[in-house]
């Protein structure tokens, strides 16, 4: 079997960053293997501004972003096979993939997955109702209408107030179609400010807070959906239903890490795959990065994680011993996750989210030998937050570490 | 007046009074921004224009400067029949001076073919 050093699977933002990372330092045979025509994976579907501010300093559209990153790495010799599934990956690292020349694999020294996340469905919330025609994952109906051009329906409402969702009830009115309103069963947005302000309030889409779609109606096409009031538990308040007479009901309600490729594998997993420091699996040589990872807010957050995976990669290629985990790390009261879960005495930066809205509160990071606190006017679900610890603080630290949030007390 | 400034991820809060003084901006784009939507407010337009290529239907377009926010309907249903043949680099002006609003239609990225 053909062998590779390092083989990517996802030339998305993470994978082209990780891929930078290992030529930048010494890995000159790598590959990157991608499902599409094209490098940039979900930047090119996402044509509104606001990517790029930390890595290139300017304001880029998601394809410009795209661009830029490719042209970083075009001519630094790097194989890309394109219009390319990978459909398994195996315990001895051998990556089998199909495209138009058939079935084809290599052995790999080493695997960064960037393969991106997915879009939860209208069945992992348990969407009652009528199997309509016209019930879209908001990412579905931005590619069809930013890569394709059709606008998927006329009358729309919106589950969800994610990002995308946001993005997309703007992009859909200015294209002609009545965005009827969005629902959120959360008492708080999901959305950053910002998209809530120019993408909503610009034109008068109602926002429903407390609020979820307790039925669709319609078959074979959409006629309906029924939103209903919750209370604070999320339990649907009866007697407050109400029928809004739609096309198209977009769904954007949240994205999960695809890691269904190291399904084969026996690696330790979680909510996720749990990596150490350097972005390692359990088994070693397999490297995770981006929205693989975790669901990031900002695409430069991507590129520097990844851009370090692939550097760990390479590092791994050259030397086998880079695992050096002392401390296990937890996410405590408040916490979502954190990433990484495994550290050694070398600076690491921790990614994690909080699970529910904190206002004047204290970013808590314990263990024995380390105490730490970091206040902070506000924190919420739908924000990353990032915290880098220095290796001179981490040197007297024995053993595990926590983290946690609460209010001031 | 309060409002949110859309200028960046942050989303900072702003308030402006009755002279014009701007607090709670962390930057000198927040404060314009809070006076330009005082005024006049506007917004940066991105959007797509068909492409005749071989390898993608539709091309990505930005303002190269924020139009008029009640202009930018009428923009999208401007071009709507406007067809681009490639190659088109990023930055390469697809619409000049869109709707006499002073401001350009630009690809915000390349299409080779």
């Amino acid at each position: 079997m053909r062998e590779r050093e390092l083989v990517i699977i996802g030339a998305g933002a993470a994978g082209m960053a990780a891929a930078l990372g290992a030529y930048d330092n010494g890995i000159r045979d790598i590959l990157l293997i991608e499902k599409e025509a094209e490098a940039g994976g979900i930047l090119n579907q996402c044509i509104h501004n606001g990517f790029g501010l930390h890595t290139f300093k300017e304001e880029l559209s998601g394809p410009g972003y795209a661009e830029r990153y490719y042209t970083k790495i075009e001519d630094k010799g790097i194989d890309f096979l394109f219009n390319t599934q990978v459909i398994r990956i195996g315990e001895d690292k051998t990556v089998e993939y199909v495209n138009e020349n058939g079935y084809d694999r290599i052995r790999a020294k080493a695997i960064v997955l960037s393969t991106g996340s997915k879009e939860r469905t209208g069945a992992s919330i348990n969407l009652l109702g009528d199997r309509a025609v016209g019930v879209y994952t908001a990412g579905a109906a931005q590619k069809y209408l930013n890569m394709h051009g059709i606008l998927v329906g006329k009358r729309v409402f919106i589950l969800g107030s994610g990002d995308i969702g946001l993005i997309m009830a703007r992009r859909m009115t200015l294209e002609g179609a009545k965005v009827l309103g969005v629902a959120e069963i959360m008492p708080y947005s999901n959305g950053l400010a910002r998209n809530i302000k120019q993408c909503l309030e610009d034109f008068d889409i109602p926002l429903y807070l407390s609020h979820t779609i307790t039925r669709v109606n319609g078959r074979p096409h959409l006629k309906s959906v029924t939103m209903s009031k919750v209370d604070e538990n999320l339990k649907v308040i009866k007697g407050t239903e109400q029928e809004i007479e739609c096309d198209v009901l977009l769904l954007s309600i949240g994205l999960r890490s695809d890691i269904s490729l190291l399904d084969d594998i026996d690696i330790k997993k979680k909510r996720g795959a749990i990596v150490d420091n350097h972005y390692m699996t359990s088994k070693e040589g397999i490297f995770v990065a981006g929205n693989a990872l975790h669901i990031h807010d900002l695409v430069d957050y991507v590129s520097q994680e990844a851009y370090d995976a692939g550097k760990y990669a390479a590092m791994y290629i050259k030397d086998h011993a880079i695992a050096l985990n002392k401390h296990h790390a937890s996410a405590g009261n408040g916490l979502g996750y954190v990433i990484p879960e495994t550290f050694g005495d070398e600076d690491v930066t921790f990614s994690f989210r909080v699970n529910r809205v904190f206002k004047q509160c204290v970013i808590r990071i314990t263990g024995d030998g380390l105490n730490k606190e970091i206040r902070k006017l506000s924190l919420i679900p739908s924000e990353m937050e990032r915290i880098t610890l220095k290796k001179e603080i981490l040197k007297d630290l024995k053993g595990d570490l926590r983290i946690e949030v609460s209010e001031w007390k | 007046m309060e409002m949110i400034c859309i200028n960046c991820p942050l989303g900072c809060h702003l308030k402006i009074d009755e002279n014009m003084n701007v607090t709670g901006n962390n930057c000198p784009r927040g404060k314009q921004y809070a006076i330009d939507e005082m005024t006049h407010p506007l917004r940066t337009l991105t959007t797509t224009v068909a492409i005749e290529s071989v390898t993608h239907e539709r091309l990505s377009i930005i303002t190269d400067k924020p139009v008029p926010k009640n202009m930018m309907m009428d923009i999208v249903r401007s071009i709507k029949d406007l067809k681009v043949k490639p190659p088109v680099k990023m930055g390469d002006v697809i619409v000049e001076n869109v709707l006499n609003t002073g401001s350009n239609l630009i690809a915000s990225r390349s299409i080779e073919r």
